[in-house]
């Protein structure tokens, strides 16, 4: 695993070389930026930048830095050393501008569930300052794009979790900000829902040229959403590029799964022994998940090797790297134990303790 | 500005769709008001008290009727006959009869020849207010057959003329100003304290912070609101109370604007400390687990059911500086007593700095990030 504060180059190729530094047209950056919690870091120096029009996912597993990314650079948590940069303005020395331009929807769903659907939008831009008749325009516009316009004088508790998370999408844009900041927007919703989420957010990308900026867990939507993916691992940036360019950063082209009927201990050495495989992982009980560099010479081998040892396959399947591969790859497999703040108070050892 | 007015919109919006709030924020103190002002304010009747006779004279007849007197007109007690002693003692230890008034033989002679004449009374005195009610009135009795027939020539008693300066209070009266700033209290805990603990924790403060609100507009439209909630509170128990209790002030409009006054200082004094309590706080369990404590720490140091002068040093120093007090003496000052703005001066210039200062202590606490 990489653990450098820096993306390694070396395997990411022009992703990284292109991308990494401001240029004119970057919309948000953050430079070396640094939170610590006492002697806990949750980010340990993470650079990028994300140019405008762009929408950019930050991915990673619980606990690796994403939220804390997200919440310096919309001002919410204070930056321990580095440097954001948002539309122009520095988070740190002008966090007002910065409020003014940006529009935030966080994980959880903030929206008042005893006020209207308007009156939610009304207040936020209220707290906007927005003039009555620009605000007006702006609930009905906003309305229309997150297909929430007749739902307009609901109680938002009688909503269901996919309107209600496009109503927040509607708070964050009832100020036409320029950049959006979307923390795992589509957490816990259906996956007709979640579609749905996309290509909303897609169509205002197009339609309100914002420049977005997302956490996710959900490999697939950063997949089809973001232009660039940024991977975050206890509070490193590990990699960096499009989703293609990460794909390909992965060696092996192409994954073959494959289920025996019989597990042995050996299957695993057998498999990294074969031509052109560059990892196994064992899923289950006889299932693997083999990356080769060719699909169909590995499932040659594969079919041979299992004749010859008299042994039974009970599936097989070859398909192309997905990010699922990337992440792993990139992040581990072990199960992480999720820390956001330190303890607050750690007990002194016992006089005479053995340590 | 406007976006503080946004925060107290949306909070008052939320009052007023959440009529629970206002319920349970007045239930209590209105159901208080209505049993314990029933409750403690009566006078014991019907009690049962044994006489065991062992004279049968004429002095014993005397008291007899003294005690059939009582039993028709103030009714505190009734007689049931006894003729031994040792049962009425045992009935009153098991609670069969509430005290026994024993008449012991030779009892009418030693009156007539004024040899120290006794009678006995048994009481029950594990509780003190039947006791002391049935104790009060057989002193009452014995004062009224010793009193001698023929008048001396002179005086040889002074008596103490009262002068009550206000009409009868009863203790629903008396009760009314601590439910009034009972009821304000609660509002503040559930609309200051617990409500503003949960939108901390469900991310409500969160949505406000990437806004440009300032941290002054933030903090003073979250307490603008919440002493708003405070003085709805605060009329509607004043209003409810008195009528229920009685008192016809309400109907003054010079005391409705002491009151006024009075409920508007009792909102800002409570919202302030409310807020340097919970700016701090993350665990929406805290305000909870608080409120009880708060109320024990504040209502009964204050003289709302027992007067201050009755505590202990280190308990009237608490009253000094709890804002229970004022606003419990500035209501009854007004409600009771019809005091005027003279009366509870002193009391709205302490609930105002006390609010003002709390909140100017808690304002720089409150963070404006995470």
């Amino acid at each position: 695993m990489t653990t450098s504060t820096q993306p390694d180059s070396g395997r990411l190729g022009p992703a990284i070389n292109g991308n990494g530094a401001r240029s004119p047209h970057t919309a948000m950056a953050v430079e070396n930026i640094v939170k610590r919690y006492g002697s806990f870091e949750a980010v340990k120096g993470v650079s990028f930048s994300v140019a405008d029009g762009e929408i950019f996912g930050l991915l990673g597993p619980n606990g690796a830095g994403k939220s804390t990314l997200i919440r310096m650079m919309t001002t919410l948590v204070p930056i321990t050393s580095g440097k954001a940069i948002v539309a122009g303005y520095d988070v740190a020395k002008d966090p007002d501008a910065v409020r003014r331009v940006i529009g935030v929807i966080p994980q959880a769903l903030t929206s008042d569930p005893d006020l209207t659907v308007e009156e939610n939008l009304s207040i936020y831009a209220k707290l906007y300052s927005v003039p009555k008749a620009e605000r007006l325009k702006n609930i009905a516009d906003v309305l229309e794009a997150v297909d929430l316009t007749k739902w307009r004088t609901a109680q938002t508790k009688t909503l269901s979790g996919g309107m209600r998370r496009r109503l927040e999408i509607a708070r964050g844009l009832v100020h036409n900000p320029h950049m959006f900041f979307l923390d795992e927007p589509t957490t816990g919703l259906d996956p007709v829902s979640r579609i749905a989420v996309w290509e909303m957010l897609d169509n205002l990308r197009k339609t309100r040229h914002l420049t977005m900026l997302l956490t996710t867990h959900y490999m697939e939507e950063a997949d089809k959403l973001c232009d660039r993916i940024a991977i975050v691992d206890y509070g490193n940036l590990v990699a960096l590029g499009t989703p293609a360019e990460l794909k390909r950063s992965v060696p092996g082209a192409n994954v073959v799964e494959v289920h025996f009927d019989r597990e042995t201990p050996q299957w695993q050495s057998r498999l990294e022994d074969l031509d052109g495989v560059t990892s196994v992982q064992a899923e289950s009980a006889g299932f693997y998940r083999v990356l080769t560099s060719s699909g169909s010479r590995t499932t040659m081998q594969l079919v041979e090797l299992a004749a010859s040892l008299g042994e039974t396959l009970t599936s097989l399947s070859v398909q192309n790297t997905t990010l699922d591969d990337v992440f792993v790859h990139y992040t581990g497999r072990q199960l992480r134990d999720e820390q956001v703040k330190p303890a607050a108070y750690t007990l002194p050892p016992r006089p005479g303790a053995q340590p | 500005m406007n976006r503080m007015f946004a925060i107290v919109e949306r909070e008052m919006r939320k009052f007023f769709r959440s009529p629970t709030l206002m319920i349970m924020s007045l239930m209590m103190p209105i159901l208080q008001l209505l049993i314990m002002g029933n409750a403690f304010g009566g006078k014991i009747v019907g009690a049962h008290v044994a006489i065991v006779d062992y004279d049968h004279g004429p002095q014993a007849v005397k008291i007899r009727e003294g005690f059939d007197s009582i039993a028709v007109n103030i009714k505190t007690f009734t007689t049931v006959e006894y003729t031994d002693e040792m049962k009425a003692r045992e009935d009153v230890r098991t609670g069969k009869v509430d005290a026994a008034v024993i008449i012991p033989a030779q009892y009418s002679r030693r009156v007539y020849s004024q040899d120290a004449p006794q009678l006995g009374f048994v009481v029950d005195n594990s509780d003190l207010f039947t006791s002391s009610s049935l104790e009060s009135e057989m002193q009452s009795l014995v004062t009224a057959l010793t009193a001698p027939v023929i008048q001396p020539r002179l005086a040889n008693s002074i008596a103490l003329e009262i002068v009550e300066l206000y009409p009868y209070v009863n203790y629903m009266k008396f009760l009314l100003p601590a439910c009034v700033a009972l009821a304000m209290y609660i509002s503040v805990m559930i609309g200051g304290g617990m409500l503003y603990i949960d939108d901390k924790a469900r991310g409500v403060h969160e949505g406000y912070l990437v806004t440009p609100i300032t941290k002054l507009e933030l903090v003073f439209g979250m307490n603008l609101a919440g002493a708003i909630k405070a003085v709805l509170s605060g009329i509607c128990l004043t209003v409810i109370g008195s009528l229920l209790a009685g008192l016809g002030v309400i109907f003054h409009p010079e005391a409705d604007l002491e009151l006024l006054c009075l409920i508007v200082g009792t909102s800002i004094a409570f919202n302030g400390m409310m807020f340097l309590f919970m700016v701090r706080v993350e665990d929406p369990l805290t305000p909870r687990a608080m409120f009880g404590v708060l109320n024990l720490l504040l209502f009964y140091p204050s003289g709302a059911m027992y007067p201050i002068a009755a505590f202990p040093k280190w308990l009237q120093a608490i009253a000094v500086i709890d804002p229970f007090t004022y606003c419990i003496h500035g209501f009854k000052a007004i409600l009771l007593k019809d005091g005027g703005f003279e009366a509870i001066r002193f009391d709205l210039l302490f609930l105002f700095v006390f609010g003002i200062g709390t909140l100017l202590i808690a304002t720089p606490l409150f963070k404006r990030t995470l």
